[in-house]
Parts: C-alpha cells; structure tokens; sequence
C-alpha cells in the first residue's frame, strides 16, 4: 500500500537511469523469483503431464501404447466399482473428522481456559501430542494395541461390561479410521484454537461478568466470534491434508474389505502403482485435483481477506 | 450450604479433573505405546491388558539388528535437515523481499504460494513418480529432498515473512544508508534480529519432513527410505511383534515429539500461517 503512494506520477518519461535506480532500491522479483519459480514449475509440469496422461492410453504393462482416448479414461474411473465408495468414503472421512475436530477443539480449549488447575502445562502438553507422531505409527498402534480384537485396550473395555469386543478394522473399517486420524487432527485443532483463546481480552471478559453475563452468554457471544478466523483456519489446513489421507488406510486395513475404507487417494494409488493403469489413476488424479479446487475456492474466498489483514 | 466462593472453587476442581481426564484419555495411545515397549511379546499379547510387569529392554537392544534401524533413521535425518535447509535458503530472500519491499502483488503472491498447497499430493503422484523413475531418482534421498522442500516452502515463506514483518523497517533503512548491500543487510542485519523466528520455522519444517508419510511411501523402498517407512514395513502381521513394534515406534517418534513440546507456542503461527499467533 505504500508503494502505491511513493510511486512516481504515471507518466512514463524515458529516463532510464531514475527507473534503474527505483530497480535497484527494490530487489524484489530477483529475490523471490526462485521460489516463485520453483512453485510454479512444481505446480503445472505434474499438472500438465496429468491433464495429458489423462486423455492417453497409458498401461505401464503395455508400452508403446498412447492412442488418443479422449475423456475414455474419465468414463472408466468414474463407472470404476471403487468411484462411488472412494468418492463418499473421501467426503465422509474429511467431514467427520473436521467436524470432530472443531467441535472438541473448541469445547476442549474452552475447558482449559475455564479455570486455572494444578497441572494445566501438563495437560496441554498431553492434549497436542498426538499430532506429533508420525501416520503410520499411530496407525500401527491404534490397529494392534488399541483395536485389536483379542489383545486391543478396547476388547478389554468390552469384555469388562460383558460385551464381546469388536473386530472393529473388520467391521466398522471407515469408522476405525476416522477415529484414527481424528486422533492426530483434533489435537492440531486444540493447538490453535487454544493459542487464540488465551489472545483474548481479559478486560473485555471481565467487564461482560461485571454486567451480568453468565459464562454460557460470554463463550456464545464473546469468545466464539472470537474464535471465528482460528476456525477457518483450522478447516483450511485440515482439508488440505485430510483429501490426501493415505497412510492410514495403506497401513491398517488396505482400503478394505471391498471398497469400504478406499479413498480417492487410496484408489488413485491402487490404480497407478498397483494395476499400473496410468491413463486411468490420471484421471481420478484430476478429479481430486478438481475436488480440492472447489474447496479451496470456497476456503480463500472465506479466508483470503482474513489471512492477509494482519 | 456453600458459600459463593466455596462453590466457585468446587466448579474449578470439577473442571480441572474433567480436563486431566480428557487429557489422559487422548494421550493414552502414546503412553500405551512406550508401556508395551518394555513388554515381553507374551506379556504385550497377554489378556487382560497388562499394566504392570517386569520390564525389560530387549525390545530396545535388539532393534538395530532386527531392521537396521539407523539406516532408516539416517534416512529421516539427512532428508529432513537436508529439505529443511534447503526450502529456508530459498525463503528466506523471498520473504526478505515480500516483507521489506512490498508492492502491490504481494499479497496476491502469497495467497498464491498457499494456494498450490491446495494442490492434493494425489493429483500429481503419478507424474512425479514416472519422472522420477526416468531420472533414475526413485528411490533416492535426492528425490525425497526435492519434493519435500517443495511441498513445505509455502509454509516456510508464510512464516519467515510473518517474522519479518515484526521487524521495524528503519533498522534496515539505516543499514542501507551506511552502504550495506542488499547480502549484507539481510546477512548481517537482519538474520540476527530474526533467529529466534527462523529457528521455529526450522522446527516446524523439520516436524513436518519427519511425519510426511505420502511421497516417502510411495517413492522410496529400500534405500532412501526413511522411518515413516519402515513403520509402515511392520503392518504385514508378523507373528508376536507388538512390543518390537512399539519400541520402535517409540524411537521414530520420541525425538519430534520432544522437538514439539518446546516449540508449541512458535508452531501455531506456522502453522496458522501467521493467522494465530
């Protein structure tokens, strides 16, 4: 905005040596350009090659082969049997897992800042720390240490109350790991959504008691409006992560049984580097591309303003 | 009856034992984790759950000859440091020039860069993977440096510049009006000012490189992989194996957790992208 008022009056004169110095004065695009170039490099060579593969005939076990298929391997991903599982499957584990995510997030963060404990460091360290271990260790644990149907904590749980416990990878896959990667997001929601908390204004808090607010009336009205931005947030970031969960499914149920915990991410690499149909996996590539896209449209639409008003 | 205070402490020690009960119930996978570690495989497997036992460090000994755990874990290193190194040298001058000579495509440029996070790793697996496989890097640490330093420079540049921006422009102009160039004003000026904020960049990037279980799966095997990957290589049952598993889970995971609990505060900024701080 500065620059905007610094600028000289918008007649363009020829003298090269003011505009050389203005260049020198200001390095920018030389600076940035390496990443800048980089990023864009990273973005459009995958993504042209995929847009290209994708309208290909292209099996690795049968080289030579490139025939122009036009929108064929689109037909055939989306009439696929795992398209329409992959695509809810997709959809169930992103919304089930931000909407447990925000909603603990908050109402755990709430729960900390409610009153002062004998503890509280402790427990906030304890409340993050799934978040920092790696996928496909909690994805081992939670299948052999917690769900596992005979030596799980959960089989204990169950048979303590005289149920028989549950093969719960089994029958319940996508359940099993929406709970599994839930686990490792909410407590990034907790992370953030406690650091806003404590930027709140005391003062503020304070004088709405004074008036009579009861703690429902302030958390409803005071915090969270507050809390709103850190929210997108928290959704942006998680979207971005959760359409490519992966390593989760690869490690605990392999997308089974049938399709019943299969992803796009997952089907995309099934069929890319399992049946090596490359044609095919492009095409399920742009159709996630396409998905992300539509979220992200609607997330910086949201954002956007609020991220850069700093 | 309670007086008012009386029932005002009551309410905060039911919250408080609320809290710690939250607390352990999301951390016990973890705390279940490092217990089976010192389990024997029949006292891991035993039901009921065992919750005490005599422990042992077998698990812990026998590790580096059952999977060449520092091979992996060498692996993690080089490509997390390596990646992480990397994607700062590219940021840091970007950020330099964003934050200190902004025009009026700067916020545009970042909301830019954040947008091609938004590009899902799916997307552009298979492209990645057939060059990868034309240049002979499959399966290489050079690879891995490559994507990884790619995939976090967005969030690398969003949280250098939103360090930067902390910084008052003058003491830059006054380096500038003694001469420095533009090298040494960012070199000798500003890096030392920034450290502290750099250094929680470093951490968060490190995080990030050492979890990142997508392209480490899908295009490594043997000999760039790192420990995300050989976690993974224990999912196929292999008889008794829970307390071996957990020990080296244990490992893989304890140094970032650690790395984590310091940087708790610093990490939201990052990782809000200087929404939250």
């Amino acid at each position: 905005m500065q620059t905007s008022t610094l600028k000289t009056p918008a007649v363009e004169t020829p003298a090269a040596p003011a505009r050389r110095q203005r260049r020198r004065a200001s390095p920018g695009w030389f600076l940035i350009s390496p990443s800048v170039a980089l990023l864009l490099v990273w973005m459009l060579v995958p993504l042209g090659m995929t847009i290209w593969f994708s309208l290909i005939r292209y099996n690795l076990l049968y080289p030579g082969e490139h025939a122009f298929v036009g929108l064929e391997n689109f037909e055939y991903f989306v009439t696929d049997a795992g398209f329409w599982p992959g695509m809810s499957n997709t959809l169930l584990l992103v919304g089930s897992v931000l909407l447990i995510s925000v909603v603990f997030g908050v109402l755990i963060s709430a729960l900390l800042e409610a009153s002062e404990f004998l503890g509280r460091g402790i427990v906030r360290v304890l409340l993050i720390s799934p978040f920092f271990i790696m996928p496909t260790v909690s994805a081992l644990i939670w299948k052999n240490l917690i769900f596992h149907p005979v030596s799980g904590i959960l089989a204990a749980v169950w048979k303590l109350f005289g149920a028989t416990p549950v093969d719960w990878l089994a029958t319940h896959p996508l359940l099993s790991i929406i709970l599994i990667v839930s686990w490792q997001w909410l407590p990034f929601a907790i992370l953030i959504l406690m650091t806003a908390m404590q930027s709140l204004d005391q003062e503020q808090k304070e004088a709405a008691r004074l008036d009579g607010a009861g703690p429902l009336a302030i958390f409803w009205h005071l915090t969270l409006p507050h809390l709103a931005r850190p929210i997108a947030v928290v959704v942006m970031i998680e979207t971005i992560f959760l359409l490519s969960v992966f390593a989760e499914i690869y490690t605990t149920t392999s997308g089974g049984p049938g399709f019943a915990s299969t992803n796009l991410a997952y089907l995309i690499y099934n069929q890319a580097l399992l049946q090596f149909d490359v044609g095919l996996a492009s095409a399920g590539g742009l159709i996630a591309v396409l998905i992300a896209n539509i979220a992200a449209i609607i997330l910086v639409r949201m954002l956007g303003k609020n991220l850069t008003q700093q | 009856m309670l007086t008012l205070k009386q029932s005002r402490r009551l309410q905060s020690l039911l919250l408080g034992l609320l809290a710690w009960l939250v607390a352990l119930v999301l951390f016990f996978p973890i705390f279940w984790m490092v217990l089976t570690s010192f389990k024997t495989e029949i006292d891991a497997f035993a039901t009921p759950p065992q919750f005490f036992f005599t422990p042992t460090l077998e698990n812990y000994l026998t590790i580096q000859a059952r999977s060449d755990y520092f091979h992996f874990a060498l692996n993690s290193v080089v490509i997390s440091f390596g990646a992480t190194l990397l994607s700062l040298l590219l940021a840091l001058p970007a950020a330099y020039s964003m934050a200190f000579h902004e025009t009026k495509n700067t916020q545009r440029l970042l909301l830019w860069m954040l947008s091609t996070k938004m590009l899902p790793a799916v997307g552009v697996l298979v492209p990645i993977y057939l060059l990868a496989k034309q240049f002979e890097l499959l399966d290489s640490r050079l690879l891995l440096i490559a994507v990884y330093t790619l995939i976090n420079l967005p969030i690398v540049v969003w949280m250098v510049y939103t360090y930067f921006k902390d910084i008052p422009k003058d003491i830059l102009e006054a380096a500038r009006l003694d001469g420095a160039t533009t090298y040494q004003e960012i070199v000798r000026v500003l890096l030392p000012i920034a450290k502290g904020g750099i250094a929680s960049t470093m951490l968060l990037s490190l995080i990030l490189c050492w979890n990142e279980a997508f392209w480490s799966l899908n295009l490594t095997s043997s000999n760039a992989a790192p420990l995300t990957a050989l976690i993974a290589s224990y999912s196929s049952p292999q008889g008794l194996f829970w307390a071996k598993l957990s020990a080296v889970s244990t490992l893989a995971c304890a140094p970032i957790l650690i790395f984590g609990w310091i940087s708790q505060k610093q990490l939201v900024r990052g990782l809000s992208f200087g929404a939250v701080k």
